[in-house]
């Protein structure tokens, strides 16, 4: 286990109910990230991916095993992190300036300055909104604006604060094709700029390998990784990237890995 | 389309007017004493000829009904938000309040006169006992149906739980909040009018129950008459509010036009 990984998960085990019904969710996870890592993580459904992400965040503590994020151990829900879910999850009563602004509200020290210093905090929200193209939409509602706005404006939420690490819970999942490939640049782009640590998430193979510097695979329950792939193809990788023989390979020899998963 | 609007509006009136043309004629068609049904054009002249004692006691009911409610939404939404918050008051405090919603209120008002004597006082806690629980009800439902997944996403950001409360919780709850004051204030009316009934010297119930001793039947008709058109005018000024208040919950519905 590298010492200076940004998150190290060390013999990590998640179980729900009790004795009988007791359901083993993840085994014996090993994980290390380092700073300004993006690491995806993809596998079988019902692997317990999810569980990862509040395992990682503390939401939910352990049964087994240590986790440490920035060298601290985890023991409950850590502060200032962003998380995007599948679903939007934004306010319908707010503006989407309003909506991304949120954590400025939360996350010390800036909950103490927003009031004094609003007029800053509000040109840090437009400027990020206009990076991901809803500089006309600040002040539309969630519901006026289109799927694929909506998870720009979640991503814009996830990061404005300039957390250290980001989760990512299938972000992407519930948009047509055409809109994810769209929003995998974007996040591209946002990681490029900010460099944060991420984890992402997926069943989306394609969407790993694009993003990911480093693709885990997990085992079906309870879930374990057995297999890593680094992908080094240079940034920025672009839509053409994919269609590369490199790329097209690296996604082969993960859908084998979950195809073996499956049949077990 | 503007036209279209227009007769949307007017339709509740006509339909109105149609109700009571159709109960006039039919008391003239087939004879119907006074003191059984009244014709309405009856009822609206005893109205006119009573104006200054309804007036009076109008004033009386509505005075009960607005303070018993405010103190409802005042009650039910501190209740609401707690048990909505809390696991602990929710399971130690709804089997409570169910009993309490169960209580016919007419059976209460014996005992409250036994405590604070007959008139304005049992009429506010009579409104107020009936009102309050359909506001903790949707309040507290409000607070419960919030997504896991915002919940995650303010506490990964470090919200405690006032923050997550009053960020989410509270602005969440009122369309639910302003749904159940509709309900409310006709349920505030039912009971100050109830407890004037039985206990009080004033208000429309005293009214309507001692024209009633006197076969005055007009006059209870034309007491009934002024409660529905109360009912209706303070339910209209609630759905304004409500209006106001959640323009964001009622995004596209004919409602918000």
């Amino acid at each position: 286990m590298a010492d200076n990984a940004f998150v190290d998960l060390h013999n990590v085990s998640l179980a729900y109910g009790e004795d009988e019904e007791r359901i083993l969710a993840v085994e014996n996870l090993n994980l290390a990230i380092e700073k300004g890592d993006f690491v995806a993580v993809v596998g079988p459904s019902g692997c317990g991916k999810s569980s990862l992400m509040k395992l990682v965040t503390g939401l939910l503590p352990p049964t087994g095993g240590t986790i440490f994020v920035d060298g601290r151990q985890v023991t409950g829900p850590i502060e200032g992190v962003g998380m995007a879910f599948q679903s939007s999850t934004l306010m319908p009563w707010r503006t989407t300036l309003d909506n991304i602004m949120l954590p400025f509200e939360i996350v010390k020290p800036h909950k103490h300055r927003l009031r004094t210093n609003r007029s800053e905090y509000v040109a840090a929200g437009e400027r990020i909104l206009q990076s991901v193209g809803l500089g006309n939409f600040t002040h539309k509602y969630p519901w006026q604006l289109s799927g694929g706005m909506q998870q720009r404006a979640n991503l814009c939420r996830a990061l404005i604060h300039e957390p250290q690490l980001l989760m990512l819970d299938e972000p992407f999942g519930a948009l047509d094709a055409f809109t994810r490939e769209e929003l995998w640049s974007v996040m591209q782009n946002l990681w490029l700029e900010k460099r944060f640590t991420a984890v992402l998430v997926t069943h989306d193979l394609r969407e790993a390998a694009y993003l990911s510097d480093t693709v885990h695979v997990m085992s079906k329950r309870p879930g374990q990784f057995i297999f890593s792939k680094k992908i080094d193809i240079p940034r920025p990788r672009t839509l053409e990237t994919t269609f590369t023989p490199q790329f097209i390979d690296i996604v082969h020899s993960l859908r084998e890995k979950i195809s073996n998963e499956h049949e077990l | 389309m503007k036209r279209k609007k227009q007769l949307q509006s007017l339709v509740p009136w006509l339909v109105t007017l149609a109700l009571f043309l159709f109960w006039e004629l039919t008391c003239w068609l087939f004879k119907v004493p006074p003191f059984v049904l009244p014709r309405p054009s009856l009822i609206f002249t005893t109205m006119y000829q009573f104006r200054g004692q309804i007036w009076f006691h109008s004033l009386q009911t509505l005075f009960t009904t607005i303070i018993g409610f405010g103190l409802a939404v005042g009650g039910g939404l501190l209740i609401g938000l707690a048990v909505g918050a809390s696991r602990i008051v929710y399971t130690s405090l709804y089997p409570l309040l169910i009993g309490f919603n169960s209580i016919p209120k007419v059976a209460l008002v014996p005992v409250i006169v036994i405590w604070f004597g007959i008139g304005t006082i049992p009429a506010i806690i009579t409104a107020f006992s009936i009102a309050f629980f359909p506001i903790a009800v949707n309040v507290a439902t409000g607070l419960a149906t919030i997504e896991p997944e915002m919940r995650d996403v303010l506490r990964s950001l470090g919200a405690s739980r006032y923050e997550i409360l009053t960020k989410v919780g509270i602005p969440r709850s009122t369309p639910y909040l302003f749904a159940s004051l509709k309900i409310a204030i006709t349920l505030s009316f039912i009971g100050s009018v109830i407890s004037e009934t039985v206990a009080s010297n004033q208000g429309i119930g005293y009214l309507m129950l001692s024209a009633s001793s006197r076969f005055e039947v007009p006059l209870v008709f034309a007491g009934l008459l002024v409660v529905g058109a109360m009912g209706i005018a303070m339910y209209a000024i609630c759905v304004l509010f409500e209006q106001r208040m959640t323009k964001w919950a009622f995004r596209g519905s004919e409602l918000s036009a």
